[in-house]
């Protein structure tokens, strides 16, 4: 309990002292890579909302990624060519803000889980991953066709969206940014796990039979576990659109449900902390083992497998113990 | 005479050729512990699923507190009042004593979805919790993770969920098996102070426990009920004495 307090700590702080000596080195590209880490943990934080508490394993997560993503590409896309998205019944133009591009994203990719979810919570096991997987796939292919948004080639903003007050073209302004919504993003999950709904979920996912014996209904509390869960995917979505000043179908693909489920596992499922250790590994081999071969996903499989085989907790549970803190 | 609490009425279930129920009607009153007795494989857990609602019987119909819960969910039941304790205990297991008891009482009072504030610094929740501990003696071993606690405990562990739930009456299906001598008398003797809380309805095989405790006795053999009466008459019944209780004396 002690170590993992430690551990999360000691992640939060590397997360800025990094980008922190960049900026006085002047290496905007570690910045660019730290942020690509914190962006990662918000995803994972996301699915670890489903999958760790809930014990939801949804292979589809990209979907709420994407459409964060596409929520602020189309936004921008409408603001920068000032054209509106829809002129009837009500004149709705796009906007360059990023706040508004936020709840957009976060209402966006919420409701879209809350459809999702309901018609998926109805499977189990192998034929949940399967039809989250196949919503996943649905979206996918959907974005390639829509050409009025660049189909596949997806959509190029030129600007980074606006921030009252900061100049988000700077990578480090850009990093605070969304250092503090992983803050956030944190210390909501956090309370939300130790809450009244975070013990009857990680209940639920115990045992249903104990769930329904005390009155209560294992279904909407994972369908509201998956909702919040896409939600927080599409923020780091919108987040992740906004780095790259680009969005494109690939966003949505199956690989990213794959990576961003890598990131949970990674770290430890069922961590509040865990997504972030995991994002922050990935980028890091990402980097360094990338630049050693354009194969290197081969030598993240095999960790990956390391990981499932000798360490089931994640990172986690190799250095905090396996024992998940309680109280 | 009162209403019962719970009325089962002509319950049957088919699985296959195989006939698990054979239109079961038995009734739980105001006070009693009504004991459900019957070999392995005679069909207890079948008929308390029926009842509890994880299992839809074919045919027939359960009143509870006066009225037809049979469309009802299992956890609908359990917010009508049924406390149900499992034959194979089902709890949290990676939770502590205390978290799973307070999950009853955060099922019982049915605001589950607040996000925000910590459940276990809600000091309804926990004395409520920590007064169901107390009353089945568990209460030292509240901050022990559920896994470690023996079968034993795990029985006791479900008695305590099930009084946070204050129920109309509960359905208690072998509160006994795996308890020692002492843990058996113990629970004994709280069961018999419960009754007048709100009636059971007792499934349990220890023999001594169905004896002492019961107001009325139901045997089933093979999905029928075959006897139903108070414990002298069921000792005395010459068919159950041949169905049931002769391999004991035999043994």
């Amino acid at each position: 309990m002690k170590r993992e307090f430690l551990l999360n700590g000691g992640l939060l702080i590397l997360l800025v002292v990094i980008p922190a000596v960049a900026w006085f080195t002047d290496e905007p590209f570690l910045i660019t890579l730290v942020t690509r880490a914190v962006i990662f943990s918000i995803a994972g934080i996301g699915l670890n909302f489903a999958l760790g508490f809930g014990g939801l394993v949804s292979f589809g997560h990209a979907a709420f990624f994407g459409l964060g993503g596409y929520a602020m590409g189309i936004l921008a896309y409408h603001a920068q060519t000032y054209t509106p998205m829809l002129e009837w019944p009500v004149l709705v133009e796009g906007t360059n803000s990023m706040m508004i591009i936020w709840v957009i994203a976060i209402v966006v990719s919420a409701l879209a889980a809350l459809a999702i979810g309901a018609l998926s919570l109805r499977t189990t096991g192998v034929y949940f991953i399967m039809i989250t997987l196949a919503f996943g796939q649905m979206l996918y292919y959907f974005t390639i066709s829509w050409s009025a948004y660049g189909g596949e080639d997806g959509l190029s903003i030129y600007v980074r969206n606006g921030f009252p007050g900061l100049n988000t073209m700077d990578p480090i302004q850009f990093f605070i940014i969304c250092y503090v919504l992983l803050l956030v993003v944190v210390y909501g999950v956090y309370r939300a796990e130790k809450s009244p709904f975070g013990l009857m979920l990680q209940a639920a996912r115990q045992n249903e039979d104990r769930v329904q014996a005390v009155g209560q209904v294992p279904y909407r509390l994972y369908l509201t576990a998956f909702t919040i869960s896409g939600a927080i995917t599409g923020l780091a979505g919108a987040l992740f659109a906004d780095l790259n000043r680009f969005v494109s179908p690939s966003m949505l693909s199956w690989q990213t449900s794959g990576e961003i489920m890598i990131f949970v596992i990674l770290g430890g499922v069922g961590r509040v902390f865990g997504p972030v250790a995991g994002a922050a590994l990935f980028v890091l081999l990402e980097h360094s083992l990338g630049g050693l071969s354009e194969y290197w996903h081969i030598y993240l499989g095999a960790i990956l497998l390391g990981v499932v085989l000798f360490a089931r907790g994640g990172l986690f549970g190799l250095i905090a113990g396996r024992e998940v803190a309680h109280d | 005479m009162t209403e019962p609490v719970l009325d089962v009425r002509g319950l049957t279930k088919r699985f296959g050729g195989l006939v698990a129920s054979k239109s079961i009607s038995l009734d739980l009153r105001t006070g009693e512990i009504h004991a459900l007795i019957g070999p392995n494989g005679a069909g207890k857990s079948t008929l308390i699923k029926q009842i509890a609602g994880g299992l839809q019987p074919d045919e027939g119909s359960v009143y509870f507190d006066g009225t037809d819960v049979s469309p009802l969910s299992t956890a609908a039941r359990a917010r009508l009042g049924m406390g149900r304790t499992f034959q194979i205990s089902s709890l949290a297991m990676d939770y502590t004593v205390l978290q799973n008891t307070v999950l009853g009482a955060l099922g019982h009072r049915g605001d589950v979805f607040r996000f925000f504030r910590p459940v276990m610094k809600d000091k309804k929740l926990v004395q409520a919790a920590e007064n169901a501990l107390e009353q089945v003696g568990l209460a030292e071993f509240r901050a022990f993770r559920t896994s470690d606690l023996s079968h034993g405990q795990r029985r006791q562990l479900e008695v305590a969920v099930a009084l946070t739930l204050e129920p109309k009456a509960f359905l208690m299906d072998e509160p006994m098996a795996g308890l020692g001598l002492e843990g058996s008398q113990r629970l004994i003797g709280f069961l018999d102070g419960l009754r007048s809380k709100a009636p059971i309805l007792l499934v349990e095989h220890d023999m001594d426990a169905v004896f002492t405790l019961a107001d009325r006795v139901s045997v089933l053999v093979y999905g029928e009920i075959i006897a139903s009466g108070s414990v002298a008459e069921i000792r005395s019944n010459p068919t159950v004495r041949t169905a049931y209780l002769g391999e004991e004396d035999a043994g």
